[in-house]
């Protein structure tokens, strides 16, 4: 177990020199981008004078390394600072959409996940079937779409011709949590749709791979029922790669939804980065993608982990 | 609101109510543009509900500080939240909001404007002239980074004179200054240690902001000491930023909001057999340019602007680019509405041998240019320009259309490149527009030009108070823009606004988009 922890501390260690070479990657690249926030902020009416004075005011003026590294000094102490746009603090504009993003992962997670595995082991168990072919063609047609038609056909559908479900996720103010499931539903049910063919088609690939190896044929010349080799020979060892495709999953919800974001009005993160690069407000899109690089890297760490655990092997190495 | 704005008249010659009746008589020529027919019958007004309204525009970088506000979606809180010195009302017309009055000296560069007293901000402080002054200097000072800067480079002085007048000295005359103060970067904010407090949102205006999420959402409450009667029907007010055109539509359709602004040309006509809703069309000043430096070659020359612009289908670019929500533009940014609209000059058309002959007159056979478009421009810019080229093959002239990138279009591209796409909201006076687009030497005069006869009348224009003479001399400017100057103005986009039958409203101004960007304080629930 002490390697373990060992383990999760390197790994710990690593994820900071990470993060820390994220972030000059990202100041480095906002800064190659043409023009900076006072010309983006004041667009087509800047003038010269402006354009100066707004800089002056912000300290655009100094050089980039000097705030770089006055960024860094202020991250170190634990102060994110300010947007540099209106001024607000960061935790306080960031906080409020991390959560909604969080929430809507969950949402969407908490469909997709058992969906997909679900219906990986049943597209196992009835291989080659009629329906192990229709779960495939469904779910691979809804990955191929772009996620912004799968959202327009879903409103449509839903909220427009069925009028079952609100066709914008207005989640602000003061609505309870069934009120909040309920505006969720429609964006959670696009990302379900885009997501559930990876995780689906892995858990059939994984435990189909595991049904030619000798200890199943063994299982079956036991005589034990099909679902039960399945779920309790097969499943168990095809647990690693399966956990590694639903984490890539996780990640994937929380940090790349900006389109079903911009689509349902949802106020999440992603939105958040998209508008803050546009305007080059680098304090925000800093905070931002450390979130996004953060939850990469511990939902990476939390596969690995997770794999280690549900594997002998790996668990106790000779 | 009734106008008891009392305009004394400075010297012999000049009625400022005549003028103000002209612009009346031209807002109602606007009215008339409108083309919806559902339009919603003005009923009598009653108080109550929460307008939501779903906004096109905004984003997480919005600041409260009115001095950076750039799009509609700033705009319209900032109305709600607060007034200015003067107002344009439903009919094109300027009257006083928390000037109750006001004058103007001989020489039109001393304004006096009067305050109304007993007017409170949000947090219980009184109105008084130092507000005004503290408000004003928030865009004057060398540290501003505001858009009205330039705007306000012609005061000399701004004084008290007791606690209820403010007394502006310019350093030359000019007409429409009280039209420049309705501008919706200098509200009236109320001063905080002699500096105006921009940031928290409390004003004199109908609504008191109660949240505000920059770029998702602004609520806000019905101001219960609001001093104009009649107005600000609404309880409460939830300003939404959706800016993709379907989840606009789908947000309307739907019944999650009550109110939609740049509705999607190609959906217009859908939307509106769609029962429960309305649409307002308003032909208002927005227009859309490609702006030529004509300290450039081979812009240089006017025999090749002449043929550029007579190399372009207007009627057909209507069609198409705006699927018929607009009008023909005639090579200058005075629209239909204004007062001094130069109604008798005669439109310019899509002629391939006049473009021919002034390629000729500039000793050329053929001519192959760079336009530079985006988007970012204006919605359809791209397909514009390939229209573009498409006309003016005929005509001998290779434009060979170059697509930007949206992303800092205005840093990189426009006012850089020699020729390319832009666009204005239109500016209520016939001076202001000109003075900031083709004046000499202005910082957003986009095709550099700069003609001798046109900067002389602007001057004279500004200072005149006469308005036949006014009429004369913009009438002149209109036509030497037209057939001088660097910029092709294609077309005037029409405001397209739909809503839920529920809302109710009068005459749908022409001025911004959104009823003159007033929708929270004009418009009520049936």
């Amino acid at each position: 177990m002490s390697k373990i922890v060992k383990m999760v501390a390197q790994r710990l260690a690593l994820g900071l020199l990470t993060l820390f070479t994220v972030s000059l990657i990202i100041f480095l690249g906002v800064q190659l981008l043409p023009g900076d926030l006072a010309q983006a902020i004041l667009g087509q009416s800047a003038t010269p004078e402006t354009v100066a004075a707004f800089r002056r005011e912000l300290g655009l003026d100094l050089p980039a390394y000097v705030r770089y590294f006055d960024w860094l000094g202020g991250m170190l102490q634990g102060d994110f600072g300010h947007s540099l746009a209106n001024k607000r603090e960061i935790s306080e504009l960031i906080g409020q959409r991390l959560l909604n993003t969080l929430f809507l992962a969950g949402v969407a997670a908490a469909i997709a996940v058992p969906l997909a595995l679900i219906l990986g082991i049943m597209a196992a168990l009835y291989r080659n079937t009629l329906f192990d072919r229709a779960i495939n063609v469904a779910t691979l047609t809804s990955i191929s779409f772009p996620e912004f038609f799968v959202a327009y056909i879903l409103i449509m559908l839903l909220a427009i011709k069925m009028r079952w479900l609100p066709g914008i996720s207005n989640i602000s103010g003061e609505i309870d949590l069934a009120e909040r499931l309920y505006r969720v539903v429609l964006p959670a049910l696009t990302l379900t749709l885009v997501v559930v063919a990876h995780m689906m088609r892995m858990t059939r690939a994984a435990i189909i791979n595991l049904l030619a190896s000798p200890y199943i044929e063994m299982a079956m010349l036991k005589g034990v029922p099909r679902w039960r080799i399945i779920t309790h020979h097969a499943l168990p060892n095809a647990l690693s790669p399966i956990i590694n495709v639903v984490v890539i999953n996780l990640a994937y919800l929380v940090v790349g939804v900006v389109v079903v974001e911009v689509v349902f009005v949802y106020p999440g993160l992603g939105q958040l980065l998209v508008d803050s690069v546009s305007k080059r407000d680098m304090p925000v899109v800093q905070a931002s993608a450390l979130i996004f690089a953060a939850t990469y890297i511990l939902l990476n760490l939390t596969a690995d982990l997770l794999s280690i655990l549900s594997n002998p092997r790996l668990l106790h190495p000779r | 609101m009734t106008d008891k704005t009392d305009i004394r008249k400075p010297g012999a010659g000049f009625t400022r109510r005549e003028a103000l009746a002209t612009g009346a008589a031209a807002g109602a020529l606007a009215a008339g543009l409108s083309l919806a027919p559902g339009m919603a019958r003005a009923a009598s007004p009653k108080k109550g509900g929460r307008l939501r309204i779903g906004i096109g525009q905004g984003a997480t970088t919005d600041s409260l500080d009115p001095a950076t506000i750039t799009d509609t979606y700033m705009q319209v809180v900032n109305y709600g939240l607060r007034n200015c010195l003067t107002e344009i009302d439903g009919n094109g017309k300027l009257i006083g909001e928390l000037a109750e009055s006001f004058e103007v000296s001989k020489d039109a560069a001393t304004w006096t404007f009067h305050l109304r007293k007993d007017v409170t901000f949000h947090n219980g402080k009184t109105l008084d002239a130092d507000d005004v002054i503290a408000s004003l200097a928030h865009h004057r000072t060398e540290e501003s980074k505001s858009a009205a800067k330039s705007l306000l480079k012609a005061v000399k002085e701004i004084k008290a004179d007791g606690k209820n007048t403010v007394v502006i000295v310019l350093e030359s005359g000019n007409a429409d200054f009280p039209y420049i103060v309705s501008d919706y970067h200098m509200p009236i904010l109320p001063a905080k240690d002699g500096k105006a407090d921009a940031l928290s949102g409390i004003g004199t205006g109908g609504y008191i902001l109660d949240k505000f999420e920059p770029g998702v959402r602004t609520f806000m409450k019905r101001n219960p000491n609001y001093w104009k009667k009649n107005v600000a029907w609404f309880d409460e007010i939830e300003a939404l930023a959706i800016i993709d055109p379907p989840a606009r539509v789908a947000a309307l359709s739907t019944g999650e909001v009550d109110v939609i602004d740049r509705v999607d040309r190609k959906i217009v006509d859908q939307l509106k057999r769609q029962q429960g809703v309305n649409v307002e069309e308003v032909t208002g000043n927005q227009h859309y340019t490609f702006p030529m430096r004509c300290d450039q070659d081979p812009f240089k020359d006017n025999n090749i602007r002449m043929a550029l612009k007579h190399a372009l289908d207007r009627e057909e670019m209507v069609r198409t680019v705006l699927s018929g929500h607009g009008s023909v533009g005639n090579d200058h940014p005075i629209g239909p509405s204004q007062t001094f609209y130069n109604k008798d000059l005669p439109q310019r058309v899509y002629d391939a041998d006049k473009a021919k002959f002034y390629l000729k007159q500039a000793g050329l056979s053929s001519l192959k240019v760079d336009l530079s478009v985006a988007d970012a421009a204006f919605d359809g810019a791209v397909d514009a320009g390939v229209l573009y080229k498409e006309k003016a093959a005929k005509a001998g002239i290779d434009i060979n259309v170059i697509r930007e990138p949206n992303d800092g279009y205005w840093s990189n591209v426009w006012l850089v490149k020699g020729w390319c796409a832009s666009y204005w909201g239109g500016r209520p006076t016939e001076d202001w527009m000109f003075t900031t687009t083709y004046a000499a030497g202005a910082s957003w005069n986009e095709s550099f030009w700069n003609n001798e006869r046109f900067n002389q009348l602007l001057l004279a224009g500004r200072t005149e108070l006469n308005q036949d003479k006014r009429r004369e001399i913009y009438y002149e400017m209109q036509q030497i823009c037209r057939d001088d100057s660097g910029a092709v103005i294609p077309m005037f986009a029409n405001y397209i606004i739909a809503s839920s039958n529920k809302v109710q409203h009068g005459k749908v101004a022409a001025n911004w988009d959104l009823d003159g960007l007033k929708v929270c304080e004009r418009w009520w629930f049936a």
